[in-house]
């Protein structure tokens, strides 16, 4: 086998505690399928037979419990459990099923929707024997407004320093402002190596990542690695150039007996694999270099080597804040054809439905209705004189009769009283909303989570 | 056809003869009638002939492997169906000697067969015409059965125009389960023949993600071909020997079959993979041919550990041998023909030629380098590099300076991807125009070739079979601006990027191989000593 999949479904989804705090995150609604359908879907269609799916309890009751997913998922998902208040890492995700891991692994995020095509990502593994390859996407701003946030705009996420040669392909520097105390510091062994870099900010990382098994083994052997895009990725960038990896003999004994005390080495050793000789060989007689201008052989004989596929045009979006939530639901019904109103749903015929917005299955939607650029949920019911526009509305919601719901995103299993008016706001689940209320850009949850912190 | 004016059945001749003057057309009885006399006619003259032609029919099929035909491609579709036939009959004429009684009473003889005699008194009539120069020629004991090999087919990737041949490539690939490449562009009229590939376009776009159909060693390679990462004779035939390694490692036999073939079986779709990924170098050929022989010739008794041991130590003895104890016994005779103070001349980069200079440079020869390169590899630069790094002095220059810089030459070295039979030598393109100069100034040209590389092809122009790369590849952007961009737009516009190309024996003065230093014309006799030693 090549390759094993391995979807990371664990996550509490911290930056939105709003929505997430009932539903969990991979289960949250996006386009009528629940979040964890994506990634599972862009497996499958690229050919992945089985999958390895690391959550928790809930999520694995609900994922198997789920119609839609039953009949939709074809592939054969082997579930493993974990606490939900472990607070493990991803790294030390993957090290807990070190048994399950028999070759090379494509790790995917669960809140990752996309369009792109995996076999780019998966060639730089192959072609260039990589150690690491990833995906990462040109960000996209924004543009929907967010309910409930007060006017100003969004204070700037840490952004993210992605340091790529001349081809664009080869990762050289990656480090997230956070890291940076004053300045950006490049080593001078990479500059000296590869005096181009190309540095990019406005980019996404789709944590979608193509490991080496000899990896998911070094952090076995290292316990304090715990975040695979936090700590691993930026290690394994940094290491490539570091004066420990540049070809070693194969026949070194005496280098590797003293490397075994340091555990970081360990990784050295096991990027060496059978056939070396012949490998070395076939290197030698070929007449390919990936730079030029200098004296050293290709890759610089630097063996661990770190790809990123950076995609120009194509949908790339993770679903860990609100915004990204509302725009992922704007734009992710163009990735698959159903129809927009499922059959089941029992729409009236004077109701007005725009092209763009999705009914879920067993709708009841009254006459008079309006619906625009909007998503309803399934079992919901929408009654008479009812304006929806550009909102988001999740499952077994009730909204009475003269409502006026306008960018807002309504969790599950809540009433809207009749008559209200409800603009840009996140009316979180299982909430009552009396009726001729007038709410404009608030967070109306429950009393009971506000002092989550 | 010249037995219409021989006598024979009576009254039917004369309304035959009639109507034909009558310029009517024949009526289907007398048709069959003519036809009948005819055959008549025919059985009477070659049990005459045949036992004074038993010698001479043998000959007109020895001298049949006709040389790849050049110019008609058409043509020698047509030869070997005839070709074939006549094989089985000589044997079989002498038997028909003995039912001595006129073939007249035997009205039922199947139709094959009489089309089979047919053509096989043409072929003797074609070869009693030919002046008797069939003793002189090969005289060996060769088998009538494996004649029949000797003459081939075109093979596919020459009949890229041929929608029949297309056809059935496409569907060998289905039924292998390989998604077929689609060529790329508009290609140049003369090529049009060839498969044109773009690397923008991989072949694993259509395969799914953790290969299944395909070993994943298999798929890395055929990337890396792709790419261009392993380029090179060599460099492709060494790597293509390591990724079966790991595919007979990886290989357990089914339940109801034998390792010997279902193993072979097992590689033919990966050798096709490989095919589509990039057209397969003669020497790949020949280690694929080798180890579908080693891989046949397992007993069957042998157990599948044992087998597939023996296999891989077959695959290490192969590459030692072959490549490189090979490179070891080239250099030492090159470095013989290597004196002090010479100036050597080499273009791109041979894994090999390399390897000779640097060798001599150990056995602390004096002489310095002269590089020559050509886009749009521009493979040249690896090669100086790797000279230099070692500290030998070079020059670099493009191959339109050639002529300004062979004054100072004295000896030109060059590389061969394939040595053809008929001496000529397959190499990058580029290199007949350097041979050609070279004669012209009279520097001797030296090609270093392992006799792996050997193949039983024959070819006498660069048309015919050759390998078209990407044409994007000769787009270059200088200062920002691409003047190639668009050039699909330009209807009259065709890139072409030829790979090879096949230098003449005239201009190749020494051939350097690891059986020692031979003229070019006796590459076939070395390819017929490798055969008789199988």
């Amino acid at each position: 086998m090549e390759l094993q999949a391995v979807l990371m479904a664990a996550g509490g989804g911290s930056r939105m505690m709003d929505l997430t705090y009932n539903t969990r995150k991979p289960l949250l609604p996006v386009g009528n399928k629940p979040l964890i359908w994506y990634p599972l879907n862009l497996l499958e269609r690229v050919g992945f037979e089985e999958v390895i799916v690391i959550t928790t309890k809930e999520v694995q009751k609900m994922i198997s419990t789920d119609p839609k997913m039953k009949l939709d998922v074809k592939m054969k998902l082997d579930i493993v459990c974990i606490q939900e208040d472990a607070d493990m890492g991803t790294a030390d995700a993957l090290r807990h099923i070190q048994q399950k891991i028999k070759t090379d692994i494509l790790v995917v995020s669960c809140d990752l929707i996309t369009d792109a095509a995996l076999h780019e990502v998966v060639d730089l593994f192959r072609a260039h024997n990589a150690t690491l390859s990833m995906l990462m996407s040109k960000a996209h701003e924004f543009t929907e407004t967010v309910p409930g946030q007060k006017g100003k705009k969004k204070t700037g996420e840490q952004r993210d320093f992605v340091g790529v040669d001349g081809t664009g392909k080869r990762l050289l520097f990656m480090a997230n402002e956070a890291d940076l105390d004053k300045g950006l510091v490049i080593r001078k062994s990479i500059m000296r190596k590869l005096p181009r870099m190309h540095i990019k900010t406005g980019l996404v990382d789709a944590h979608l990542y193509c490991l080496k098994k000899s990896v998911v083994d070094f952090l076995a052997d290292n316990k304090s690695v715990s975040s695979i895009r936090g700590e691993l990725v930026p290690y394994l960038v940094r290491k490539q150039f570091s004066k420990s990896m540049t070809s070693p003999n194969v026949n070194d004994e005496a280098d590797q007996k003293l490397k075994k005390k340091d555990g970081n080495a360990n990784l050295e050793i096991q990027i060496l694999s059978r056939d070396e000789v012949l490998l070395q060989l076939t290197r030698e007689r070929s007449c390919w270099n990936d730079h030029r201008g200098d004296m050293s052989e290709a890759y610089h004989g630097v063996r661990l080597r770190c790809y990123v596929h950076i995609m120009d045009e194509g949908m790339c979006y993770r679903v860990n804040t609100l915004a990204a939530y509302i725009e992922a639901n704007r734009l992710a019904p163009k990735l698959f054809d159903e129809p927009a109103v499922h059959p089941s749903a029992a729409i009236s015929v004077r109701c007005l439905i725009g092209a763009d917005s999705i009914i879920g299955a067993s709708c009841q939607i009254s006459d008079k209705a309006s619906i625009k650029r909007s998503m309803i949920g399934a079992s919901t019911t929408v009654r008479e004189k009812v304006k929806v526009t550009n909102s988001i509305i999740m499952h077994g919601v009730t909204i009475e009769e003269g409502c006026n719901i306008q960018g807002s995103v309504i969790c599950s299993n809540t009433v809207i009283g009749r008559g209200a008016d409800i603009k840009y706001c996140l009316v979180g689940s299982a909430q009552r909303i009396e009726p001729e209320a007038e709410r404009t850009n608030e967070v109306i949850v429950g009393t009971d989570q506000l002092m989550e912190i | 056809m010249a037995d219409c004016g021989e006598p024979d059945g009576p009254g039917n001749k004369d309304d035959i003869t009639r109507s034909k003057n009558e310029g009517k057309e024949l009526s289907k009885e007398e048709k069959q009638r003519l036809r009948k006399q005819k055959k008549q006619q025919k059985k009477q003259k070659e049990r005459k002939n045949e036992k004074s032609e038993t010698e001479k029919e043998k000959t007109p099929v020895s001298l049949l492997p006709p040389p790849r035909p050049v110019a008609t491609q058409k043509a020698p579709s047509a030869l070997p169906a005839p070709a074939s036939a006549p094989i089985p009959v000589p044997a079989s004429a002498p038997f028909h000697s003995s039912p001595a009684p006129s073939p007249a009473d035997k009205p039922a003889k199947s139709k094959a067969e009489l089309k089979a005699e047919r053509r096989a008194r043409q072929e003797t009539d074609r070869a009693a015409k030919q002046p008797g120069s069939s003793s002189s020629g090969i005289k060996t004991k060769v088998p009538l059965s494996e004649l029949n090999p000797v003459v081939k087919r075109l093979p596919e990737h020459v009949q890229v125009d041929d929608p029949a041949v297309v056809k059935r490539l496409a569907k060998k690939l289905e039924r292998q389960q390989i998604p077929l490449r689609s060529d790329y562009g508009y290609k140049v009229s003369l090529f049009s023949h060839l498969h044109q590939y773009s690397r923008k376009a991989p072949l694993t776009q259509q395969l799914s993600i953790p290969s299944t159909v395909i070993h994943p060693s298999i798929v890395r390679l055929g990337l890396q071909y792709s790419q261009g990462i392993v380029a090179g004779s060599n460099a492709r035939s060494v790597a293509l020997l390591h990724a079966f390694k790991q595919v007979i490692r990886d290989y357990t036999t089914p339940p109801n079959e034998e390792l010997s073939r279902d193993l072979v079986n097992k590689l033919k779709p990966y050798i096709s993979f490989l095919n589509q990924c990039r057209p397969l170098s003669a020497s790949m050929g020949n280690a694929i041919k080798y180890i579908k022989k080693e891989i046949s010739n397992i007993p069957s008794q042998c157990k599948e550990e044992e087998a597939k041991t023996k296999l891989l130590t077959c695959i290490d003895r192969y590459i030692e041998e072959k490549i490189v104890l090979a490179a070891k016994a080239i250099s030492k005779y090159a470095i013989e023909k290597i004196s002090d103070g010479d100036v050597i001349l080499v273009y791109g980069c041979s894994s090999l030629v390399n390897n000779i200079l640097c060798e001599a440079f150990e056995k602390s020869r004096k002489f310095r380098v002269i590089v020559v390169d050509s886009r749009p590899r521009l493979e040249g630069r690896e090669a100086l590099r790797r000279l230099v790094q070692r500290g030998i002095s070079c020059t670099y220059v493009l191959i339109s300076a050639l002529s300004y810089i062979l004054p100072e030459v004295s000896k030109v070295f060059l590389g061969a991807h394939a040595l053809l039979a008929n001496g000529y030598v397959m190499s990058r393109v580029g290199t007949s125009q350097i041979a050609l100069v070279a004669r012209t100034f009279n520097v001797p040209v030296l090609v270093c070739c392992e006799t792996y590389k050997f193949c039983e092809k024959v070819q006498t122009d660069s048309f015919v079979s050759n390998e078209l790369d990407d044409p994007d590849d000769l787009m270059v952007t200088r200062k920002g601006k691409t003047q190639l961009e668009n050039w699909q737009d330009v209807s009259s516009l065709g890139l072409l990027n030829l790979v090879y190309d096949v230098t003449p024996p005239d201009f190749v003065d020494l051939v350097i191989t690891d059986l020692g230093m031979i003229p070019c014309t006796s590459v076939p006799v070395v390819l017929r000593v490798k055969n008789l030693d199988q």
